[in-house]
């Protein structure tokens, strides 16, 4: 037994969210050193480093919980204290300091100078982390909009570009939308059981015996549509590839990753742990919506030529796979959840790191046949966004490969073995579109002798790519480990009440 | 520590080791290191023929360790009498396959060879694999070499045939994916213990009366498209045609035999009421049939060389599957003696197709005519191996359609008459290729100054007649040591009780081997 936190006192409260305070500190740091020094490079490559060093202190501070088991004394009010939300809080630190590590690089070849990115970054972060944690509804709601709205600005933070422009606007209109359905959903869930706290819910459906309460379910349903609009999902999915085009590289490859795992978070946690009583309703939802996201996802992926749409296109696919792990509604989706968005997370930001070297300035049209004979000049680049590509494809020997097996288990368990069949026949398609990247890095000559001079993975985005690849690869041969992490990381997660009485 | 315990991991990393090897060399000690590595790897395994306990089914030289615990999922590796002929294939064609290679391939030659030894492990894996997920694993992961040798070594249409190869194998391996976690779960669920181990799911798998059928399709599809069944055969003349020859045989040599053998090792055990199921019977052995005369009759009106053989290997693994479904001790002999025959036989073929194609660079039939008085050595060995590959009494080949056709008779007399036509269909594609290639007039100039077979292609070239010959002549020590395991398919599908013992005598066959 680890240690327990007091909730009920505000001590322990501020206690409890330790983790949030460093971050919070280090923001307010940053943001002072930003309006002293934001004129030139050199001022943002130290506020991107500072950055850095504050997601690895919000990091320690998260493992040191994590580590020593810190559980709450009672009901969990604002905030939880269990595996999940440590787990799901590494992952979006992750997800952020990989992302921090690519800008550093890409702003500086791009010319953008705009110091406060890196602030928003780590706010995001921030908003992130409470959707992660969120033991009730505002809390979470509170943290996705922290999040939304420093991601609508980081969308558009090259001014001069016009489709990052186009991405912001679009972005933010949409997602006000999606905010608007979740808030609506939150209030109807509060008018039909009288809370917003997610035990409360759970005992006031299963006591008062509201599953099939109307104004209930048509809050469910509302809330799902805003998630479904938050992880892209079909047919909530539209502005996705515009915004992900449009964005800065690293800024997509976060989208992609670390906001998109977060509002699956929440999504799961709040299924799980509130509204496990109207499980028949949203396990059917959500079956549909992992099913046709998945299947339109990779369809719509293969006709691109453009290499960011078409990862685009791609974490459309894999958002459905995601769903695919909600849809299971049992903790043993919740760990394939928790190893799959982390395999996840590692390949899409490889992916794009390596596509952001690709890029050059202009970088909208990088072409899949813009990397022909790539692997002639850059065998090392070319063997990493292999392994990116194989991942993604989900092909054993890599990480992905143990997440799909992971999801595949946890469909067939819940004795879904249509969506498997459905799962894999999408993941046959996505073949379609991983391969030929492979095909035309090795299999095709180069353009011209001069063709990759600068498609060059420098600096610390070189390490970035090197490490997500090597990880990836690790995790696929021995990945014993970080499945037991999923899985006592999603155990806790249950109906506080079932909690208390198994133990 | 004695050569059983090791044996099967020393087969597995060794080439993983040497393909690192390779790898971190320079470009010219490439083809060096590969050829030694796959000899030492063929080396490693030649004792395994004699420590090889043949009376019995159970698996030999197993090995278990724990990989993911949590999930069941143990590193389980084993051998019994049909793996034990594939491992022997496969170490035995490397080596073959390096030195068949040696001129063909110029251009980015490290890359190619340590593809190659990965490859040996890939395949090695999936015959001796004895837990689905390693199994699995396997299977999957030498798609990957095989994708690039097809792909960066191949010929013109080499883009369209790697991702054909890929997706197809993909498409049926998935399914196979999502029933063996079914079969894992129902497995599990009556048990009470989680596990992938092939023994433990064997014995278990009775419970899964729900959705028999449909996992038995998975693995169905899986492994019939490797094969190829027909219709399912549609990547095999692409993959076979554009890779460069070291790839078409082990393609054909090897991979091919991976479908087949799932079938022996997984499908039929796992589904014997599926199996015996008068639809699937009836639906299996017409696919089979129609395999067997339909590449007959295409491979008659191929005008070039490579494809013609490549569709031949249609046909007799059309003769492997009605041996196999057969489901007699004789039938499923002689499906393995094919199985081993067409890999050396059809080997050999492709690695002439190939050295054809080296001295005149075409492979069109007609291009070629009265080579046997340019190329002696080469036209000799062409006859000797055609002859063998269309079923020549004294030849490997022989001696497998044989018994699938007597083992078979009994069962499904029809198909078997039809069957049999089917190598009179081989006999006049073959012969006729033989004919308008080596004898015929010398009426093409430039075919005057080819060059006769090198000291290199002498050394592919005679182990693979030797084995032609040695089967062909003296088959019983192949014979013996599938035998055990060959009768206990046969009852573990049909059932003790209705399981017949050869019409050869077991014991006599083992007075043969002494």
């Amino acid at each position: 037994m680890g240690s327990l936190i007091d909730l009920g006192r505000p001590g322990g409260m501020v206690l409890a969210l330790l983790p949030e305070l460093v971050l919070t500190t280090w923001i307010l740091v940053l943001v002072i050193v930003v309006s002293w020094r934001h004129r030139s490079e050199g001022d943002q490559r130290l506020v991107g480093h500072l950055a850095t060093v504050g997601l690895i202190l919000t990091l320690l501070a998260v493992l040191v919980f994590w580590i020593r088991d810190v559980r709450s004394l009672g009901l969990e009010t604002m905030i939880a204290l269990d595996g999940f939300r440590y787990a799901t809080d590494v992952i979006f630190l992750l997800g952020a300091t990989l992302a921090v590590l690519l800008s550093l690089g890409y702003l500086g070849r791009e010319r953008i100078v705009v110091p406060e990115y890196y602030v928003l970054l780590l706010l995001a972060t921030l908003g992130m982390m409470f959707m992660g944690g969120g033991a009730d509804l505002v809390v979470i709601f509170l943290g996705l909009e922290l999040m939304s709205v420093c991601v609508y600005v980081l969308a558009g933070i090259d001014r001069r570009s016009v489709f990052a422009a186009e991405a912001s606007l679009k972005y933010f209109l949409l997602g006000a939308f999606a905010s608007g359905f979740l808030l609506y959903g939150i209030a109807l869930i509060y008018g039909s059981t009288g809370t917003t706290n997610l035990a409360l819910i759970y005992v006031q459906i299963s006591t008062l015996g509201l599953d099939d309460n109307v104004m209930l379910l048509v809050g469910l349903t509302m809330l799902l549509v805003g998630f479904a609009f938050k992880v892209a999902a079909v047919p909530f999915h539209m502005w996705t590839p515009d915004v992900y085009d449009g964005a800065p590289t690293p800024i997509t490859a976060f989208m992609a990753a670390a906001v998109k795992a977060a509002a699956f978070a929440a999504m799961i946690r709040l299924l799980l742990e509130a509204l496990v009583p109207a499980e028949a309703v949203w396990t059917e939802i959500v079956w549909w919506l992992a099913a046709i996201t998945m299947v339109v996802g990779n369809l719509v992926a293969l006709a691109q030529r453009n290499l960011k749409r078409m990862l685009a296109y791609s974490s459309i696919g894999h958002a459905g796979y995601l769903l695919a792990t909600v849809a299971s509604g049992t903790a043993l989706g919740a760990a394939a959840f928790l190893f799959y968005v982390l395999a996840y997370t590692l390949m899409t930001v490889g992916a794009f790191a390596v596509l952001g070297a690709a890029g050059r300035r202009g970088e909208r049209d990088v072409r899949i046949d813009h990397l022909d004979g790539l692997a002639k000049h850059r065998p090392w680049t070319a063997f990493a966004m292999t392994v990116f590509m194989l991942s993604l494809l989900g092909f054993p020997g890599t990480a992905g490969f143990i997440g799909k097996w992971y999801i595949l288990s946890a469909v067939v368990d819940a004795g879904q073995g249509l969506l498997a069949v459905v799962l894999v026949g999408a993941t046959v398609v996505s073949a379609g579109y991983y391969l030929p990247v492979i095909m035309a890095m090795y299999m095709k000559p180069p353009a011209s002798e001069t063709a990759h001079e600068h498609t060059r993975v420098v600096g610390i985005a070189r390490w970035v790519v090197g490490a997500t690849a090597v990880i990836l690869l690790l995790l696929g041969v021995w990945p014993g480990r970080a499945m037991d992490v999923a899985r006592r990381g999603s155990e806790e997660l249950r109906p506080a009440v079932m909690l208390t009485v198994s133990r | 520590m004695n050569y059983e315990a090791w044996v099967l991991d020393g087969l597995l990393a060794l080439p993983l080791v040497a393909g690192l090897v390779v790898l971190l060399r320079p470009e010219r000690e490439a083809k060096w290191v590969a050829v030694v590595a796959a000899t030492a790897e063929f080396l490693l395994s030649v004792p395994l023929w004699w420590v090889f306990e043949p009376g019995t089914a159970a698996m030999q030289f197993e090995v278990a360790r724990p990989w993911i615990p949590g999930w069941g999922v143990w590193f389980r590796l084993g051998l019994d009498g049909i793996s034990l002929f594939m491992v022997l294939l496969t170490t035995f064609t490397m080596p073959l396959a390096v030195l068949g290679s040696w001129n063909y391939i110029k251009e980015r030659q490290r890359g190619y060879y340590a593809l190659l030894l990965v490859l040996t492990t890939g395949m090695l894996g999936v015959f001796v694999a004895l837990d689905l997920f390693v199994f699995y694993v396997f299977w999957e992961i030498m798609l990957i070499p095989m994708y690039f040798i097809i792909g960066v070594w191949g010929g013109p249409r080499r883009l369209y045939a790697a991702i054909k190869f890929f997706v197809f194998t993909f498409v049926g391996s998935l399914l196979m994916l999502v029933a063996i976690l079914t079969i894992n779960y129902q497995v599990g669920r009556a048990t009470g213990t989680y596990s992938f181990a092939y023994d433990h799911i064997l014995a278990n798998i009775a419970v899964t009366y729900r959705g028999a059928f449909w996992l038995f399709g998975a693995f169905f599809l899986a492994f019939a498209i490797k094969v190829p069944l027909f219709p399912f055969h549609t990547w095999l003349p692409d993959a076979h045609v554009e890779a460069p020859t070291a790839g078409s045989v082990i393609l054909a040599g090897i991979l091919l035999k991976m479908g087949t053998y799932g079938f022996l090792r997984f499908a039929l055990p796992f589904f014997p009421q599926v199996v015996l199921d008068p639809a699937v019977v009836n639906v299996v052995v017409i696919l089979a049939v129609v395999g067997i005369i339909y590449g007959g009759l295409v491979a008659m009106v191929q005008p070039d060389f490579k494809k013609l053989v490549a569709y031949s290997s249609v046909a007799h693994l059309g003769f492997v599957m009605l041996g196999i479904w057969a489901v007699t001790v004789q039938s499923v002999e002689g499906a393995i003696i094919i199985m081993i025959s067409h890999g050396v036989s059809t080997g050999a073929l492709f690695f002439l197709a190939g050295m054809l194609y080296e001295r005149a660079h075409t492979r069109e039939i007609a291009a070629f005519g009265g080579l046997a008085r340019v190329v002696p050595m080469l036209a000799t060995v062409l006859t000797i191996v055609a002859l063998s590959s269309v079923g020549l009494p004294g030849t490997n080949g022989f001696i497998g359609e044989f018994l699938v056709l007597v083992g078979s008779f009994g069962v499904y007399p029809w198909a078997v008459v039809i069957a049999a036509t089917g190598v009179i269909v081989a006999a006049m594609y073959l012969l006729r290729a033989l004919q308008r290639i080596i004898y015929n007039k010398l009426d093409k100039p430039e075919n005057e100054g080819m060059p006769d077979l090198s000291r290199r292609e002498l050394l592919v070239l005679v182990p693979l007649i030797v084995l032609i010959v040695w089967i062909g002549v003296y088959p019983a020590p192949f014979l013996h040591r599938v035998e055990a395991s060959a009768e206990a398919l046969v009852e573990q599908v049909r059932g003790p009780q209705e399981s017949f013992t050869t019409v050869r005598g077991t014991e006599e066959g083992r007075a043969w081997d002494r």
